[in-house]
């Protein structure tokens, strides 16, 4: 049989050549049918560099992020493969990992994962056998050193990009920059945050950050997203555990009519991403439309961010 | 819900595996007295002899196992993980965290500190950090907290640490000099 296809991550070289990198959430369709997700990527070919393949986000069942991330390969969008501990244990993370690998997939991002009782089946059990840090640390292991967590030699090891997220907003809010350290020692080689809506609270953790060297041993992605209505302004506020919108940002939206509120919503997203960028350490930015992923481009567009026309030859 | 089913979450007690699984526990006691009392706790030749005599006596292990859990669960919800991580997070108890997370706290905490999952408790990871801040310990909760065995659940943790059972459940990792400052 063949050997794997070395994935080479194009994400990863985009960092490293410094310029500013743009990478857009997608979440899998309720179905079996990888088209969804292939219609979802192809509007935002030209304009990110990435798009992570959420694993069963909020929770609820969906299709599988690895045949997600297939469906992007083949829709010509590199996949972040997301890989929460919430539902496998450490066999099945392990296992996991390798299939990624071994099918070419380039990116993996690792992430504890929300708690089943904010999803479809809020009786289900919670796993939870690693958490996000030892997850990173075993799969860096798994790379690096060709060990599983058993110290079971793999033949031949895995190779991946690695990352995670980490939310600077949550409290312990001065914690969070060492926290990030953490990951970024047990295998974290990018980072990409929950929604930023406050820019200035963000460069607050980012001058942290940058007082540890974090900056130059991890890429920063800053994770950003249009509120497109006051139905995803009040999920934000009070349904997603760990945000936070602030009352200018709310005071905005609230304060037009309700058929602008989109149109707002997304140049609130665009300026904050001319904020972020401004930041000395930030490499890019995550931008999450969950539902509008066709709007992407335009954000970009309002936020100055240009495409990815020309460099995307080969 | 299935909470009421066992009684309401208040009959669930501290951190009890009940309906709903491990529930955030803030310690019942002072951090301060907890570093203090670890002192008296700490492996010596005495300790030695008695966990491996308790060893060959399994009643008296199984009072001595009770013991501990009686007094650990009163005041920090412990649930017999036999893999006590306490003196490294501010004698607050991460298996008291509904995601039995190790390292440090998820990213669903609430603005004010609530857990995500048990909004009306506080997050035990901010706990841990304000206890360990409070002793001037906050490098503590940078260790790598390796992945428990769960084979060892219902042990003492005790017995473990004084056989020196349990040198393997954290490690250092590389870490940038400055986020190591405070570290012991």
């Amino acid at each position: 049989m063949s050997q794997p296809a070395r994935a080479s991550s194009r994400f990863r070289a985009t960092l490293d050549s410094g310029a500013f990198t743009v990478t857009a959430e997608i979440g899998p369709p309720r179905g079996a049918d990888t088209g969804a997700v292939e219609r979802k990527v192809a509007p935002l070919r030209d304009w990110v560099t990435a798009v992570n393949i959420t694993d069963n986000q909020g929770a609820s069942v969906r299709l599988s992020s690895w045949a997600g991330s297939l469906a992007a390969l083949a829709a010509g969008v590199e996949p972040i493969m997301q890989l929460t501990c919430r539902d496998r244990n450490r066999i099945a993370l392990q296992s996991e990992l390798l299939g990624a690998s071994a099918m070419g997939i380039p990116n993996i991002l690792v992430m504890t994962g929300d708690h089943p009782k904010f999803g479809d089946h809020a009786d289900a059990k919670p796993v939870f056998d690693l958490d996000s840090v030892q997850l990173l640390w075993a799969a860096r292991t798994m790379r690096d050193e060709g060990t599983l967590l058993s110290g079971r030699k793999l033949n031949p090891p895995p190779h991946w990009f690695l990352g995670s997220v980490e939310n600077p907003s949550a409290p312990p809010v001065d914690f969070r920059a060492a926290r990030l350290g953490k990951k970024i020692a047990a295998g974290a080689q990018f980072v990409q945050t929950q929604y930023v809506f406050d820019a200035g609270a963000f460069a607050r953790w980012m001058a942290q950050v940058r007082d540890l060297g974090l900056h130059e041993r991890c890429h920063i992605l800053a994770g950003v997203g249009p509120i497109a209505s006051l139905r995803a302004l009040e999920h934000l506020e009070q349904r997603v555990p760990g945000v936070q919108v602030p009352p200018e940002v709310s005071g905005r939206l609230r304060g037009v009519p309700e058929d602008r509120l989109a149109d707002e919503g997304m140049t609130i997203c665009a300026e904050t991403i001319a904020a972020l960028r401004q930041i000395h350490g930030v490499a890019g930015v995550h931008v999450m439309a969950v539902g509008n992923e066709h709007r992407v481009p335009e954000i970009l567009q309002r936020a100055g961010v240009g495409g990815l026309a020309g460099s995307r030859a080969g | 819900m299935s909470a009421s089913i066992a009684g309401g979450p208040a009959a669930a007690g501290p951190g009890r595996t009940s309906a709903g699984g491990p529930r955030p526990v803030t310690p019942r006691a002072p951090a301060r007295s907890m570093y203090l009392l670890h002192h008296l706790l700490e492996p010596n030749a005495a300790y030695r002899r008695l966990a491996a005599w308790l060893d060959t006596r399994p009643r008296l292990r199984r009072l001595f196992t009770a013991a501990e859990k009686g007094v650990k669960r009163e005041i920090f919800g412990c649930r017999m993980c036999g893999q006590c991580a306490l003196p490294v997070t501010g004698y607050a108890c991460p298996m008291t965290c509904p995601k039995e997370l190790r390292n440090g706290p998820c990213g669903g905490v609430g603005a004010d500190g609530r857990c995500e999952v048990y909004p009306s408790m506080r997050c035990v990871w901010l706990v841990a950090f304000e206890r360990a801040q409070s002793q001037g310990r906050p490098g503590d909760l940078l260790a790598l907290q390796l992945p428990i065995d769960h084979r060892v659940w219902g042990e003492s943790s005790w017995l473990r640490y004084w056989q020196g059972r349990d040198e393997d459940l954290w490690a250092d990792l590389d870490l940038p000099r400055a986020a190591r400052a405070g570290r012991p």
